[in-house]
């Protein structure tokens, strides 16, 4: 065939994949900072009521009075909210393409490399989406409310994981394990999108990647899980 | 049959453009008496390349730099498959890097004394010159060859001659020279000074008024029968090896350009000269479809042997030592398992000839790293040669370092080509043919990691400063493709292409290949004898015969059909064949990768007749079923002296 | 050994396809796949059936031009082309299916043979040292550690077949532009075009629908040439960085 020889001129790249999957990155390690520091709080459930919800009060007025009441959440907020949104438009945009891109599908697949954790990273990440709806809906404004309304957050914490609702427990205990899936691929492949991932240095980012999906799943898995068998009343 | 009855003498052919004069000089004398072209006419003056390999790409990309109108075609989908890829070990080159005594004049003298004094002069010693420039022009578009610490390039010592000149990228070098030239290629692409035609088969050159004005090409893809026109044609269509089936070629390797370019008045020169590799991977099957090299280096440190007795089909590691037979090493003691390549290959050949080869066929013998892995270790052995352990495995299923290898000798390269003068033109005006394609400079026998030296000394330096003489009478008259010599040319094609299609007989193309190949190598391999060639003519005529009333090839022309490529190439391969055994029945000598069983001293050794067959034999198409014409050029020897070769 | 072929038959780009079945018998264990198909299509050819087109050409592994995906992986079972696998490497009596790579970018041509000319773009786009002819300085002006070299040599090994992107779950070009990014990066020859080279060559191989990175590894892991994954990362930082100095 006659080749067409004249490349095509794409304007910029910073519409590239790769660009996108550097916004991905870069919006990923805001949101991983945030679980872990969102783990801490929730870890604090286990020093009794007094201090959760003096810690969650206390977050409130973080920085006042330099800020607002409220401000420092808000401005969490907002960070957050954008970081979900780019997370989620580059994954998206990500996602089309590469279904475009593979047209015809195969007859046969066999995976030679991908992991449980890279194969599921689409659909994790749309359980993860469906979770966090409910989850500030449960929590933090409890619309939801399973075990009863309740100003205090550690209540609230305590009314939602009763045994009884125990499938709120179970979406909430499988929606934790997603996102442990989610982080050990993610940062891996967040840092190698960021360039960082050199031949030497992919055991190390390996290793670091598993570490905080473990900590951060057993982390958010305690509270619940202590709830739900009567170790936090 | 006697010779007369299969060819004509004609009159001696002669290189006008080599200057006279002091051999350093020569070439700078035809650069400054060539023509030039004024950058801003370059533009006007068109060039179709054949080819895409080290000589291809490289003259393409040189010459669109320059500003030409290139278009560039090859059969394969993309420029960068080209067989110079496959190229294991290295390119010479006389830097001197190793201060080792190593010179132009030096790489000039082995190459030619390797040749087995049956190359020209000039133009060997025009190759060590440019040489050096090859491996700056590398380096700097980005080749990555093998470094020492320091960051400067290694050299290794290669195919038996005494300085390290070899540059080398692992055991890779050609794909990593071929990769520079391709990306050279595409970015002249990109800059639109060259039209790249992938998966085209060049199919007829359009002769116009004596001159090469362009070609015939199928697309591959939809049959389409195309006309190019342009100013010069360049052929860099590489070696015919795939004559024999068997090769260590690629399975597209083909003759039919230069065979093309040959019945429309091209000489053809030196048709026999074939280089035989002894280091391949033995057949397997009736079912192989081509042979792999492993690298030469292997004989350095693992011992050739066969069985003492006949039909010793005993577990190798069961014969005891003294009822091994180390032939080289017994035949030469001097040399042992490192005599030259023609050599080694016949010793394995006659070997099993006698019945005493090994593996399926009887056609093989052993490679045995035992007694190595014994001296330096097995991990010592697998440093070195453990890439080449693993390929031998991939392919035999057999464990190397348990099991002695089996090799077995293997068409490789081949020598002859079209016939051209010092400017790279062939006897058709406008026709140049660069590398493997043309005949020029390797003579009766290549050295090691000298082709790749060779195709892009001519892509990179010499056509660039040669073509430019010719185009500088250009650009000649406009042409379109109702002008009767391409009408004409299209027919020719056409009306093949149809011819093929409505045979609808009961073999395929592969059968008829392979038995032309089986002929070729029982008869015009390693060793030739008058008795055989004289009834492998025979054989090819009636086989040729048979094909063409008895071939199948199933489709149509306006499709992608690899069988009707195939018949394509296979029918010009039965016409070749039968001209490769008319040069090899007719030069009565021994030399290089030529050797005639009656040409041969009294241990066995080739047996060169300078006196009679120190010239290069072109030989012209006759017409379809007529004697080919041989014209003889005569060569002279001013700065090595002729000496017969001895590896005692 | 006796084996069931499934394989893709289309007679042209625009046919729809099929699957098609072939039963082959003393199929030789020490055959090549390819010569496998070899034997497929002699047979095909004498029972009127139009034999199977795969690209091929140095049988090999160095030329990049076969490739097929076997069972479900690229190149089949063994870290290798398609034409160094054997048929050793099956049992008798197995059901093998073939099928052309799948992407976008290498549409298919008939039956196995795709066109991969998106790479050959891509290379265009500026996979290249601009070096006119003769303009070169001696070979030893610039030395280069070795580390480099060898890097640079490991990333030059690409054959350009396809097999990463025929095996990347997003039909991505990846692992064959950053190849090439590496190869030429590494080297102070590449240097003065790097920051342009990259950000052209990602923005070609965006422009060829191929689909981005997910860094799962696939492609890496079934390279017959072993092209490092780390590359890709390299590639991902020079384009940031290139980005970040204003050449997007």
């Amino acid at each position: 065939m006659a080749n067409s020889t004249l490349t095509k001129k794409r304007s910029t790249a910073y519409g590239s994949t790769v660009a996108l999957k550097s916004a991905m990155a870069v919006s990923g390690v805001v949101l991983v900072l945030y679980l872990i520091a969102h783990m801490y709080g929730n870890l604090k459930v286990f020093a009794g009521q007094e201090a959760f919800d003096g810690y969650a009060e206390g977050l409130r007025d973080l920085g006042y009075p330099l800020l607002p009441h409220e401000g420092f959440l808000w401005i969490v907020r907002v960070v957050l909210l954008a970081s979900i949104l780019i997370h989620i438009y580059s994954a998206a945009v990500l996602t089309i393409r590469a279904r475009k891109a593979r047209g015809h599908r195969y007859a046969v697949t066999k995976r030679v490399q991908r992991s449980y954790a890279s194969y599921t990273m689409r659909w994790g990440g749309v359980l993860i989406a469906l979770f966090v709806v409910f989850h500030i809906l449960h929590l933090t404004t409890n619309t939801i409310a399973p075990g009863g309304k309740s100003d205090s957050a550690y209540e609230r914490l305590v009314n939602g994981f009763q045994p009884e609702y125990w499938y709120v427990t179970l979406f909430y205990v499988a929606s934790v394990i997603a996102v442990g899936f989610h982080l050990r691929h993610g940062i891996w492949s967040g840092m190698a999108t960021l360039g960082l991932n050199k031949a030497p240095r992919q055991g190390k980012i390996n290793g670091v990647a598993v570490a905080i999906a473990l900590i951060v799943t057993v982390g958010f898995l305690l509270p619940p899980m202590a709830v739900t068998f009567g170790l936090v009343s | 049959m006697s010779e007369n009855d299969l060819y004509i003498e004609g009159a001696p052919v002669r290189d006008e453009k080599a200057p006279e004069g002091p051999i350093n000089e020569r070439w700078d004398k035809r650069r400054f008496s060539a023509k030039l072209v004024n950058p801003a006419n370059r533009r006007k003056l068109s060039v179709i390349i054949v080819g895409t390999g080290l000589a291809g790409a490289s003259a393409a990309a040189t010459l669109g730099e320059a500003g030409y109108n290139v278009t560039s075609f090859c059969y394969q989908d993309s420029p960068r498959r080209a067989h110079s890829i496959a190229a294991q070990g290295g390119i010479n080159a006389a830097k001197n890097y190793r201060n080792d005594g190593d010179s132009i004049h030096r790489l000039f003298y082995d190459t030619v004394k390797g040749g087995d004094f049956r190359s020209r002069e000039s133009n060997v010693y025009r190759l060590a010159q440019t040489s050096v420039e090859i491996i700056d022009q590398c380096v700097a578009q980005g080749v990555p060859f093998a470094r020492e610490y320091g960051g400067l390039l290694d050299n290794r010592s290669f195919g038996g001659v005494q300085v390290s000149r070899t540059f080398y990228a692992r055991g890779q070098t050609g794909q990593q020279l071929l990769i520079g030239a391709y990306q050279a290629l595409e970015r002249q692409i990109a800059a639109g000074t060259v039209t790249m035609n992938t998966r085209h088969e060049m199919l007829e050159v359009i002769v116009v008024d004596g001159k090469a004005r362009g070609i015939i090409a199928r697309d591959m893809v939809t049959g389409e029968i195309e006309t190019h026109f342009a100013d010069a044609v360049v052929l860099a269509t590489g070696g015919y090896g795939n004559v024999f089936f068997l090769s260590t070629n690629a399975m597209g390797c083909n003759v039919t350009a230069s065979w093309r370019a040959h019945r429309k008045g091209a000489l053809f020169a030196n048709p026999c000269y074939t280089q035989i590799h002894p280091t391949c991977i033995p057949v397997s099957g009736d079912y192989q479809s081509k042979l792999t090299l492993m690298s030469e280096s292997l004989r350095n440190d693992g011992r050739i042997w066969v069985p003492k007795e006949m039909g010793d089909d005993r577990d190798p590691r069961q014969i005891p030592e003294e009822e091994r037979d180390y032939y080289l090493e017994r035949i030469y003691p001097a040399f042992g398992n490192l005599v030259p390549r023609d050599i080694a290959s016949r010793a394995a050949k006659n070997v099993c000839d006698e019945g005493r080869g090994v593996g399926p066929g009887g056609l093989g013998v052993y490679l045995d790293f035992a007694d190595a892995i014994k001296r330096m270790g097995r991990s010592a052995v697998e440093a070195k040669y453990g890439n080449l352990f693993d390929m031998y495995q991939r392919i035999t299923g057999e464990n190397p370092y348990e099991v002695p290898m089996r090799i077995y000798p293997a068409v490789h390269y081949t020598m002859g080509g079209l016939w051209v003068d010092y400017d790279l033109q062939s006897t058709i005006p406008g026709l140049f043919v660069t590398g493997e394609a043309n005949f020029s400079d390797h003579g009766a026998n290549r050295l090691g990691a000298s082709a790749l030296m060779q195709g892009l000394a001519d892509g990179y330096f010499v056509l660039p400063n040669t073509i430019n003489d010719y185009l500088a009478d250009g650009p000649f008259e406009r042409l379109d493709e109702s002008h009767p010599d391409a009408v004409a040319a299209k027919e020719q094609v056409t009306s093949r292409i149809d011819k093929l299609l409505s045979i609808q007989g009961s073999r395929t193309v592969d059968s008829f290949h392979k038995e032309l190949g089986q002929i070729m190598w029982e008869y015009c391999g390693m060793e030739r004898s008058e008795e055989g060639l004289t009834k492998a003519i025979g054989r090819i005529r009636e086989l040729r015969a048979e094909f063409w009333r008895d071939v199948k090839v199933l489709g149509t022309n306006d499709e992608l059909n690899q069988a009707l490529e195939k018949a394509g190439r296979v029918a010009d391969f039965l016409e070749l064949g039968e001209l490769m055994c008319i040069d090899a029945l007719h030069r009565r000598e021994s030399c290089g990768g030529h050797f005639r069983a009656e040409s041969q001293t009294e241990d066995g050794e080739a047996l060169r007749h300078d006196d009679e067959f120190a010239y290069v034999a072109a030989w012209e198409f006759g017409g379809e079923d007529s004697k080919p014409v041989l014209h003889k050029e005569a060569l002279e020897y001013e700065y090595v002296e002729m000496k017969q070769r001895s590896y005692k | 050994m006796n084996i069931t072929l499934r394989v893709w038959r289309q007679k042209g780009r625009d046919d729809k396809g099929r699957m098609a079945s072939y039963e082959l018998t003393d199929v030789s264990p020490d055959m090549s796949f390819l010569e496998m198909l070899d034997v497929l299509n002699e047979k095909l050819t004498l029972e009127n059936e139009d034999p199977v087109a795969f690209d091929h050409d140095c049988r090999e592994g160095i030329c990049g031009a076969c490739g097929v995906v076997i069972d479900g992986e690229a190149h089949g079972p063994e870290t290798t082309t398609t034409c160094q696998l054997h048929m050793r490497s099956f049992n008798d009596g197995d059901t093998i299916t073939v099928e052309p790579w799948r992407a976008t970018a290498f549409p298919v041509v008939k039956d196995l043979v795709v066109d991969r000319g998106s790479f050959d773009r891509i290379i265009q786009a500026g996979g290249y040292i601009s070096a006119p002819t003769g303009t070169a300085p001696d070979a030893h002006a610039n030395p280069i550690p070795k580390p480099d070299a060898d890097r640079a040599f490991d990333a030059a090994t690409c054959i350009g077949c396809g097999a990463c992107v025929a095996a990347c779950p997003n039909a991505s070009g990846m692992l064959f532009t950053a190849a090439k990014v590496t190869h030429l990066g590494m080297l102070p020859q590449g240097q003065p075009e790097r920051d342009a080279r990259v950000v052209k060559m990602i923005n070609q191989h965006d422009e060829e629908d191929f689909g981005g990175c997910t860094n799962i590894g696939e492609c890496a892991a079934v390279c017959p040439k072993g092209i490092p994954l780390d590359t890709i990362s390299q590639l991902n930082r020079d384009l940031l960085g290139s980005l970040g100095r204003g050449n997007g």
